[in-house]
């Protein structure tokens, strides 16, 4: 018997009169797992986390929270809490209130001792004991940010809800809760459901990423997949880096597709869906898998233009006649002097990984591709 | 050299300065000193003095006036009452009218509904009260009661008809303040609080009630203090039985011309209504929790 998933979508349509915020989304998270919703912003992930905490019907489908179909039950009779965005704290009351206010509505009453034992308990996971008296105004964005944290785990939440917990904090304190966020996730063990526009955050703290546009589900995967085997060309650009370089399919060689590419150089890649000669794609070459120097058949000689020197690595546009400019990251090795220098003449080869073709889309790399009855396994 | 001449060069700034702000503050400061300060002076100084044997004012430095001040208690007694239970009657009313317009009407017909609370305002508080002497007197809603078959409905000169006039003069002047601090609500708040399983109502009393007080207690200073000046409406709707400090004061100072005493009794109700604001303004500051806002 498999366990009963944390939530699950069933062909949940979500509309705002004439607009489809989500569309037909089937998603199954099982039980302690840190989902991230990925995507560019409408994309859908937002609406999808308020279905999850039930200040959002939806128009079609139904929410299930551990196998208890949620129609009709209002937010505060849900086994879930949120973490908002700007965190939403109680102005009139101070830290420990704020950390207690949901135990406070727990019917049966809680004892008062019950109440502040397990506020200093939430108080203290998030490291924060002894700031139970300060008033809300008088902490920083990211001591808040745990308040907040606290707030929502002290009622020990069947599901976590995070809607952009870390996207008002600045780059130093973001890493800190990205790392901190991951530890509470495997100390507490329940399911945190994260909603972000930032694919490094989703990569870097999840074991799954769902990516989503224009409503819909594009991609479900372990971080590392999303990243490597992207679904479509949108997955491809939104994630991480990437070089997308535009050419017609040539023929096929076994399971790979020739693409000739607007130089004429043909490249060997491989493909997602089937692709008929002469059709036009775009393939993805990712910074990181490219290699500079002199290599035995280097597809492409070009001009280093700027170089960004990153301290493990260095980052290089290149310009490359009849293609453009080329992204490529070089790992710097200590005391080598490998670095190339703008004005350079280089030339730059496949270091790892075959690359990507992708069906072009007319919308300029927004795939409406529908993504059914998708699931994590685990 | 150039430093010196730079030093020169701020001062003149400055003092510029300095001559522009006094300018623009200088007819608010005028108006002021000629229509609030100096008038409050002369009445302060009024009140300990004693009555020209013809009336008005005679110098003197006297206490004796303060001394009289129980002679009034019935008007200083019905006063004290009236104007807290009817600025309360006044919230309880306005506050469901205040919390529907800021958080329930749709957008676009939130102005229009604001502004059919305002336009009333417009037109002089004696006409519209005695427009309601007209509907709740004989020829009014009494008559139309009666010609379906309900006889004898008094609805004038009762506590009751003082009360709605007051609640119908002073409403605008609850709402605005109660509406602008419930606009100004989170509405996120709203949600944090029912996803941490606070139902509707207990979200209402935990977190919309206590962050709009410092709309009500302003609200509530408001209206109360107007209504410690207030004599119309209970003597056109009540009958003009019973007597209020504003009554009082038209009294003394109209009538029987006894000045030294109707400045003791309007310094009273001065000194009463500074109290009212100062409390008003600590309440809510501390339930609510927000910084200090300082009403005077």
């Amino acid at each position: 018997m498999t366990a009963v998933p944390d939530i699950e979508f069933r062909g949940v349509t979500k509309r705002y009169g004439a607009v489809t915020a989500v569309s037909g989304i089937d998603l199954t998270v099982p039980p302690s797992a840190f989902v991230a919703l990925l995507g560019p912003s409408g994309c859908g992930k937002t609406t999808c986390l308020r279905m999850i905490g039930g200040f959002e019907q939806p128009s079609e489908g139904q929410v299930f929270i551990r196998g208890r179909d949620m129609a009709g039950t209002p937010p505060y009779r849900r086994p879930v809490n949120m973490v908002f965005q700007q965190y939403a704290l109680f102005p009139h009351l101070d830290v420990e209130a704020n950390v207690s206010y949901g135990l406070r509505q727990a019917r049966p009453r809680l004892s008062s001792q019950e109440i502040g034992r397990r506020a200093g308990e939430a108080l203290e996971m998030v490291r924060l004991a002894g700031y139970g008296g300060r008033k809300i105004h008088e902490l920083s964005g990211g001591q808040q940010q745990r308040v907040a944290l606290a707030r929502a785990l002290v009622n020990k939440p069947a599901v976590l809800l995070l809607d952009e917990p870390l996207a008002a904090l600045d780059k130093k304190l973001r890493t800190d809760m990205q790392i901190e966020l991951q530890n509470l996730q495997r100390e507490i063990g329940i399911t945190f459901v994260l909603v972000t526009h930032d694919q490094e955050e989703a990569l870097s703290m999840s074991d799954f990423v769902c990516v989503m546009n224009g409503g819909r589900i594009v991609q479900l995967g372990q971080p590392s997949e999303i990243y490597d085997e992207p679904a479509d060309l949108f997955v491809a650009d939104f994630v991480g880096k990437t070089n997308l370089l535009s050419g017609k399919v040539a023929g096929h060689t076994g399971d790979l597709v020739n693409v000739a590419l607007a130089d004429g150089t043909v490249i060997a890649a491989r493909k997602r869906t089937a692709l008929q000669k002469g059709e036009t794609v775009s393939v993805s070459l990712r910074p990181e898998s490219l290699s500079l120097g002199a290599t035995e058949g280097s597809p492409f000689k070009g001009i280093v233009r700027n170089r960004i020197f990153l301290g493990s690595t260095a980052e290089y546009a290149i310009e490359v006649q009849g293609i453009g400019t080329l992204l490529a990251k070089a790992d710097h090795v200590i005391g080598h002097g490998n670095l190339f220098k703008p004005g350079e003449p280089v030339a730059i080869g496949f270091a790892s990984g075959t690359p990507l073709a992708f069906q072009e889309t007319k919308n300029n790399g927004t795939n409406q591709r529908v993504a059914k009855n998708v699931e994590i396994i685990s | 050299m150039s430093a010196g001449l730079g030093a020169v060069f701020m001062h003149g700034n400055r003092f510029r300065h300095n001559l522009l702000t006094a300018l623009l503050l200088a007819p608010a400061t005028a108006w002021l000193v000629v229509f609030l300060v100096l008038p409050f002076i002369a009445i302060a100084v009024f009140s300990v003095g004693e009555r020209a044997p013809e009336g008005g004012y005679q110098a003197a430095f006297t206490l004796a006036q303060y001394a009289n001040l129980p002679a009034r208690a019935t008007a200083f007694w019905n006063t004290m009452m009236l104007a807290p239970v009817g600025a309360l009657a006044c919230l309880l009313v306005a506050y469901p009218v205040a919390y529907y317009l800021a958080l329930k009407a749709p957008q676009r017909w939130r102005l229009i509904l604001l502004a059919l609370v305002v336009i009333p305002f417009w037109t002089s508080l004696l006409m519209r009260t005695y427009a309601w002497m007209y509907i709740l007197g004989g020829r009014g809603i009494p008559a139309l009661l009666a010609f379906v078959g309900i006889e004898d409905v008094r609805l004038i000169n009762t506590p009751g008809a003082v009360l709605l006039g007051i609640v119908y003069g002073y409403l605008p002047l609850m709402i605005l303040p109660i509406y602008v601090s419930l606009e100004r609500l989170d509405r996120r708040l709203l949600e944090a609080s029912a996803d941490l399983g606070a139902t509707p109502f207990s979200t209402f009393l935990g977190v919309t009630l206590k962050l709009s007080l410092p709309g009500v207690m302003t609200g509530f200073s408001l209206v109360m203090i107007l209504l410690l000046g207030e004599y119309l409406i209970p003597t056109l709707l009540g009958g003009g039985k019973v007597f209020f400090i504003g009554n009082a004061l038209v009294d003394l100072f109209l009538q029987s011309r006894n000045w030294p005493f109707g400045s003791a009794i309007a310094i009273t109700l001065v000194a009463v209504s500074v109290v009212v604001l100062i409390a008003a303004n600590r309440i809510s500051t501390r339930v609510s929790g927000a910084r200090r806002v300082d009403l005077i």
